[in-house]
């Protein structure tokens, strides 16, 4: 596998302006001949359509749900960070761009990170000019709040709802090509496979959740915007239908998948009340703004109310460990340290798994009404979960998993190991190194479908020739035949456990070993168990129905059967890297008081794995980071 | 908890369905409503009989994804909240539950309670949007926009699309749900220069697509889950007889 990533040459600041000069044009009349396949409707993927459906291409767009608008990307409540400057506090493009290498602990690649904010600024122009209905000043100017690892105020929201507002905007501006017949909108299905011909993607294989028909559709290229991996855990704030089939099926022929060890826990969920518990929910991390998290100092006041324990009787553990971060200290930082709080036995709630946030300074110094302003939906979400009343008592918190940083790996030009198939927004790798900040997930989700595909893919476009492909030719059938192998196997296994329950023990397999911290033991340990699993899944499955009408136990089982294998991939990839680095904790290497220690020696470098064979140990690849505009140093937020 | 569900059973469009009742026990109070499908649905499995077949995704009440009819309300009877933020502790043990689709004419039935709304995106196709090419916008504080003009468009932004105003009116009216989306962009001054042709053109599809007229009943924003105002609806029409106004008369 050679990786070769095309960086641009020239200083930092140039290399954009200079390889969208340096890219190839596909001249607006050859546009139309081409036909691109785009799955997934979120921010990258709906940004993508829209957009390369207005240059003049061909879109076939879809999505599993039943229309786009209601892609994950929707479901972002804080916002979305721009290198504005607005609030002339110092902020910059440069800045940003260091704020977010650093973030993510030196493993980035810099002259993506560089591109994305340079592009955030655009971001904010387009969707204003869309109606995205940010936040406003009373001098009718755009507002900005602080975020998670940042010093400056350069986050913009919709209220909570910053991601929905987005994702309309996308939608909206989709929508207007699907009228003008420019996007074809394919929705209720499913990508099961990648088509590849002569090692190019010409194409990917659907499921139609509505009536179970399997279908080849090609195209010219294909982009895979179909977000990540976090239900590899089965409990995470992602939407219950996220999954990883997309990108794996990529990954199976033959497209590296870099770094799949980066998960990214958040730090102020609701935390597990039993069970029965199907997902998780997240509490926007822009209540860090306002509410300090605390447990008690002494184990014995963890079951008292928390309103009945004294000032002093209580540990402000964020703003005692990073005075200068404090509550806002990043997102890997602060999970851990709520788990050591929880570890030590002073956590609170059920099981003793949370940690309070408490809002009560900032009612009293700001007045509930601002509070309620500000936050009142996410309020009023907790109440719903949790019955409980967070403007009269503290909330109660704890680290989910939430983001995923690994993906497929891309070139500069978004391009995956397989020529002509592109992967976009938090299915790729590049941006957020080990660890994102908050209110950049949406920033790269729609740099990379407004701005940055649709300058890059004509580099690829140009030097292949269009509509080549027949989609009756025997690779298409071949592709065809091995999905609807796939889908019998599932529907005539005779066991009798449901795929769901196959989901919740590998989830408690991740969680155990491979989440918020990992060892070498606990890493082979869950690898062994994730093989035994699979081995009783083949046997003892159950998937009632067939597969040609809606079946939700058959979409389900499908899913599961991926992750059991990109779980154990990740556990693989989490042994491998043999250092601590932002989401990616291993207990060997820390610091005496518990910090994360990188060993840039060996390590400064994205991990990409290829897949050698079913059943057969895939290889790993290694692309070096180079830093030479950001000097790698030790991340500190103290 | 312990009850007794009432739920709706339809193998595919044409099938003209029942209802069929299932007994479950066991029940967190802590567990949503969703939840408790689940839950009943691993107990079908056991038992050997097809799971129940129900709409959802991101289960935060933003995705717009869940629906159902709960004992004769969409989304329950809990005010502003979607079934996927339900929670059985506003249940009592014991309790006999009814869950069928969202019923409409433009919503045909695929399966038990998943319904076909795609007859939505036709009116958001037809012209909830406003026109501007990517990479052309002007810088983002070109244009101030008051404060509270943008809250009120934000008010109406927040719509989820889900469909329980339409479910929950006499007439199946989407009345709010196009009245919202022309709100949104017609309040801001980015959107003033398609106003016009915008709620010409959707009020056209909303009436192509199979909904009903709007009487003013109100039940759409009461059981909207994210409680966008009738005040909308009386916007879009005056809007509209605006707009016919002056096509009429150019
Ligand atoms: S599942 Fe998304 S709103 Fe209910």
């Amino acid at each position: 596998m050679k990786l070769d990533s095309k960086i641009p040459d020239g200083p930092i600041s140039e290399k954009w302006d200079n390889h969208r000069f340096s890219s190839k044009l596909v001249n607006p009349a050859n546009k139309r001949k081409y036909r691109i396949i785009v799955v997934g409707s979120g921010l990258a993927g709906g940004a993508a359509a829209a957009t390369l459906g207005e240059l003049g291409y061909n879109i076939d767009c879809f999505c599993y749900q039943d229309t786009p608008r209601r892609a994950h990307s929707i479901a972002a409540q804080g916002g979305i960070n721009a290198a504005k400057n607005y609030q002339n506090d110092g902020d910059s493009i440069h800045r940003l761009f260091y704020d977010t290498v650093k973030g993510g602990d030196f493993r980035s690649r810099e002259a993506n990170v560089h591109r994305l904010a340079q592009v955030s600024v655009n971001i904010i122009d387009q969707c204003v000019a869309q109606g995205v209905p940010f936040a406003r000043e009373y001098g009718g100017l755009l507002a900005n709040r602080s975020f998670g690892g940042a010093q400056v105020s350069r986050t913009f929201y919709a209220r909570g709802q910053t991601g929905q507002q987005l994702l309309i905007g996308a939608y909206s501006a989709l929508s207007r090509q699907v009228a003008t017949g420019q996007v074809k909108m394919h929705t209720r299905q499913e990508m099961l496979d990648l088509v590849a011909v002569d090692g190019h993607a010409k194409g990917i294989v659907t499921r139609n959740l509505a009536n179970g028909e399997i279908k080849a559709w090609t195209a010219d290229a294909v982009l895979l915007c179909t977000g990540g991996y976090g239900n590899v855990y089965y409990l995470s704030t992602n939407a219950v239908g996220c999954n990883v089939t997309a990108a794996y099926r990529a990954y199976r022929r033959g497209a590296g998948f870099a770094n799949p060890c980066y998960t990214q826990i958040h730090p102020t969920c609701i935390p597990v009340s039993g069970d029965h518990q199907s997902k998780l929910t997240l509490m926007s991390e822009s209540l860090r703004n306002d509410g300090r998290v605390w447990v008690p100092r002494d184990e014995s006041d963890c079951p008292k109310n928390p309103n009945d324990v004294a000032e002093n009787e209580r540990d402000y553990y964020l703003e005692r460990k990073y005075p200068s971060f404090g509550n806002l200290a990043p997102r890997d930082i602060s999970s851990r340290s709520a788990k050591e709080a929880c570890d030590d036995g002073r956590g609170v709630g059920p099981g003793g798994r949370g940690v309070y946030l408490d809002f009560s300074d900032a009612i009293s110094r700001l007045g509930e009404d601002t509070i309620r302003e500000r936050y009142g939906n996410l309020f009023q979400m907790y109440e719903r979960i949790t019955g409980e009343n967070a403007y009269q008592r503290p909330m109660r918190i704890y680290p989910a998993i939430h983001y995923t940083m690994g993906g497929l790996w891309v070139d500069y030009n978004l391009m995956t190991t397989v020529p002509g198939c592109f992967a976009l927004g938090e299915a790729n790798f590049s941006d957020h190194g080990a660890n994102r900040l908050g209110a950049s997930a949406l920033m790269q989700g729609l740099s990379d479908g407004y701005f940055v595909i649709p300058n890059t893919i004509g580099n690829y476009l140009a030097g292949t020739g269009s509509g080549s492909v027949s989609p009756d030719g025997p690779e298409v059938k071949e592709v065809l035949d091995s999905v609807r192998q796939r889908v019998d196997q599932l529907t005539s296994c005779e066991g009798r456990r449901s795929s769901r329950s196959y989901h919740k023990q590998l989830g408690q397999i991740m969680w155990e070993y491979a989440g918020m911290a990992r060892n070498e033991a606990g890493l082979k340990k869950a690898i062994g168990e994730i093989q035994n699993l699979r081995e009783d899944f083949q046997k003892n499955l159950h998937v009632p129905g067939s597969g040609d009408n809606l079946n939700a136990e058959l979409e389900r089982a499908g899913r599961v059967r991926d992750f059991l294998d990109f779980g154990e991939l990740l556990c693989r990839d989490a042994l491998e890297r043999n250092e601590s680095c932002g989401g990616h904790f291993r207990e060997e290497h820390q610091t005496t008081d518990g910090e994360a220690k990188r060993d840039d020696e060996n390590f400064a470098h994205a991990a990409v794995w290829e897949f050698k064979g079913e059943g057969d140990t895939p290889e790993r690849h290694v692309e070096e980071m180079d830093f030479e505009n950001v000097k790698l140093a030790v991340r500190s937020y103290k | 908890m312990k009850l007794t569900l009432k739920i709706w059973r339809q193998s595919e469009q044409k099938d003209p369905g029942r209802f069929e009742t299932h007994c479950i026990d066991g029940v967190s109070e802590d567990s949503s409503f969703l939840e408790m499908l689940d839950q009943l649905n691993e107990q079908l499995l056991e038992e050997g009989v097809e799971p129940v077949a129900f709409d959802h995704d991101c289960r935060e009440g933003i995705c717009g994804m869940c629906s159902l009819t709960i004992n004769g309300f969409a989304h329950g009877p809990e005010n502003s909240t979607t079934t996927c933020q339900l929670h059985m502790r506003k249940f009592k043990d014991g309790d006999t539950i009814t869950i069928e689709p969202f019923r409409a004419r433009a919503f045909p039935v695929l399966r038990d309670l998943v319904v076909d709304r795609s007859a939505f995106d036709k009116i958001i196709q037809a012209g909830g949007f406003i026109s501007v090419r990517t990479g052309s916008a002007p810088d983002g504080n070109a244009l101030p926009i008051p404060k509270d003009e943008s809250d009120q468009a934000m008010d109406a932004a927040a719509c989820i699309g889900c469909g329980a105003c339409v479910a929950s009116c006499k007439n199946a009216s989407a009345m709010l749900f196009t009245a919202a989306k022309a709100g949104h962009l017609n309040l801001l001054p980015q959107g003033k220069a398609e106003q016009e042709k915008r709620v010409l053109d959707m009020v056209s599809a909303m009436d192509g697509a199979g909904f009903g007229n709007c009487r003013n009943y109100g039940e759409c924003s009461a059981s909207c889950p994210k409680d966008i105002s009738l005040d909308f609806i009386s916007k879009l029409n005056r809007d509209h007889a605006k707009a016919k106004l002056k096509k009429l008369f150019s």
